[in-house]
């Protein structure tokens, strides 16, 4: 695939997404006082009709649409990722329980939305919708494939919670290429066979640079954009670890509970093999500068690679 | 008044049995909440809802959302005397694969809206249903029961702010002020004072029933059905175990079966 560049944030994508659903006449939209940041205030723009305005109330927002799945209507919901946490009983018990046809949207997600600091930067959101039963939960790397994702959410017929970051990040599909994504199945962005680095969000672009890095120090690495935590491509996960024998996970959320969570579950059933997570190590954020925070928390390309060379080593102890 | 009271108190009184049988059989549930708000609930099925009793699933139906989801029992009764649920369904209430779960499922029992046992939801689920109806040109009606313990719950009240900004005149709810909750009376674990004035107070239409009394609860059910100046808020005030003479106002019998006899005594007294 083409070298990352520079793009949109992806919740600009969840935005573009939107206006090119707003062609289904059952796609209502549902906004809890921050559409101008989840970028759903394009549609409302456009279809006033089918936006609904439900104040800072997120339990009832998420409620809501449920009602109006149940009487024919796609609902996407949209607020900051944290505030969807805020109402997860609701989620559970309202939404999924009953299997309804509602799209979540939770912007600003992860240590990477930066200077509003700890209370604003979700970093458990993955990990919570994954437990519920029926749920898809999608974090896309860019704003071409949140773009694309979103549009291929609507014909779930059941619930999904998509988290968008805030801010810009280089794009790592190009037009066509995003054309090809489908929700559940992992996408190779770089082929390689020495490890593969399965990453979600806007770790994405930092592994596909690591592996830049890597490249350099002659390791070969396969960088994968996992958008779909669940379901989890299993079959893509068979395929690299009898390949390549030894996994790297690269994600913007806590260590407990996401992707690097989701793999290692997998892989201690099916085919146990090393793995290294890069992720929050169980701490809150702080405000700063998204890349400065990256660093301080052990997630910048370096950590990756030192983390590729980690499990590497380990994967020839074993032989 | 174009329905006769008898009928609607003697189906009432057969809802009261299968209320009591279906608990009794399943050593479990909650016989209070379901007999204070069976009349009302008889009440709207007979004269006030719109719905195909030969397609439940009909898209243009009113829908009733039952927010106090443990009062299942009085809504699987009234689903059986309707003939949508046999006796066999009732009496299997709370058993492994049972049509009648524990608390109201959309996804187990025909004839239900909406999947409750979280109270304070079922007001934004109508209130959901309500825009979407609008959003369709529909003239169905939106109705939602809720228990008074239950507008403890926030969310009660973001949905009454946004009914009421939404201009959702389709929307009704019918709270059942019987003034017992889960652990105590509700004066005791907190009180929540006058319901009508706060929905009064929310923007809504608001009026004042006493829950068993038939000829009252058809009067404000036509009332709310024509009243298309905003969301209506009926609050009807009831007797927590009504029609049990030692269940009745009895704060242990929110969410208990009787014993045997116990049983065989109300049984005896709905005759």
């Amino acid at each position: 695939m083409s070298s990352p560049s520079s793009g949109g944030a992806s919740r600009d994508g969840y935005g573009k997404g939107l206006l090119r659903l707003a062609e289904d006449p059952r796609v209502v939209v549902l906004e809890a006082d921050l559409g101008k940041s989840t970028k759903s205030h394009h549609f409302r723009e456009k279809f006033p009709e089918r936006t609904v305005s439900l104040g800072i109330a997120e339990q009832n927002m998420m409620i809501v649409a449920a009602g109006m799945a149940s009487s024919g209507k796609i609902p996407y919901a949209s607020t900051f990722a944290i505030f969807t946490e805020r109402a997860f009983e609701q989620i559970r018990n309202g939404i999924a329980r009953a299997g309804l046809n509602v799209h979540i949207c939770g912007s600003h997600g992860g240590i990477h939305t930066g200077s509003d600091g700890s209370s604003a930067q979700s970093i458990e959101d993955l990990g919570i919708y994954r437990t519920i039963p029926n749920m898809a939960v999608i974090h896309p790397c860019d704003d071409l494939s949140a773009e694309e994702l979103t549009v291929l959410t609507r014909d779930l017929n059941s619930p999904s919670y998509m988290r968008t970051v805030r801010n810009k990040v280089p794009r790592i599909y190009s037009v066509e290429e995003v054309k090809k994504l489908k929700i559940g199945k992992g996408s190779v962005i770089r082929d390689g066979n020495d490890v593969a680095i399965i990453s979600c969000g806007i770790m994405v672009g930092i592994a596909h640079n690591a592996s830049e890095k890597l490249k350099s120090q002659g390791i070969s690495a396969c960088v994968v954009d996992m958008h779909t935590i669940k379901p989890l491509d299993n079959d893509l996960l068979m395929e690299l670890a009898n390949k390549c024998g030894c996994f790297v996970t690269a994600e913007d959320h806590s260590i407990i509970g996401g992707l690097g969570s989701a793999v290692s579950e997998w892989a201690s059933s099916e085919i146990p093999l090393p793995i290294e997570k890069i992720a929050v190590r169980d701490r809150f954020g702080e405000s700063g500068e998204p890349n400065e925070l990256l660093e301080q928390m052990g997630m910048s390309e370096e950590n990756i690679v030192e983390a590729v060379n980690k499990v590497i080593n380990r994967k020839k102890m074993q032989y | 008044m174009s329905y006769e009271i008898e009928p609607l108190s003697m189906m009432a009184k057969r809802c009261r049995k299968d209320i009591i049988e279906m608990i009794y059989s399943a050593k479990s549930g909650h016989p209070g909440g379901s007999l204070s708000s069976i009349d009302i609930i008889v009440a709207l099925y007979q004269t006030a809802l719109n719905f195909r009793i030969d397609d439940m699933n009909w898209a243009d139906r009113d829908r009733f959302i039952m927010s106090k989801g443990h009062a299942s029992p009085a809504v699987y009764s009234i689903l059986h005397q309707l003939g949508v649920i046999s006796k066999e369904d009732i009496l299997s209430f709370r058993r492994l694969g049972s049509v009648c779960q524990g608390h109201v499922d959309m996804k187990w029992t025909e004839g239900i809206d909406f999947s409750a046992g979280s109270l304070g939801m079922g007001l934004s689920y109508g209130l959901g249903c309500a825009l979407a109806a609008k959003m369709d040109n529909s003239e169905r009606n939106i109705w939602v029961m809720i228990g008074d313990g239950e507008t403890q719950e926030g969310q009660i009240w973001e949905a009454a702010m946004s009914a009421s900004y939404h201009s959702s005149n389709n929307l009704k709810v019918i709270v059942d002020r019987n003034r017992i909750q889960n652990d105590d009376f509700v004066e005791k674990q907190m009180e929540i004072g006058d319901i009508g004035q706060k929905f009064d107070s929310f923007g809504w239409n608001v009026r004042e029933i006493d829950g068993h009394n038939m000829e009252e609860i058809l009067e404000v059910l036509k009332w709310a059905k024509e009243e298309k100046s905003g969301p209506c808020a009926i609050i009807a005030h009831t007797i927590k175990g009504k029609g049990i003479s030692f269940m009745e106002n009895n704060p242990s019998f929110h969410g208990k079966s009787p014993s045997e006899e116990e049983f065989n005594i109300a049984m005896e007294e709905l005759q």
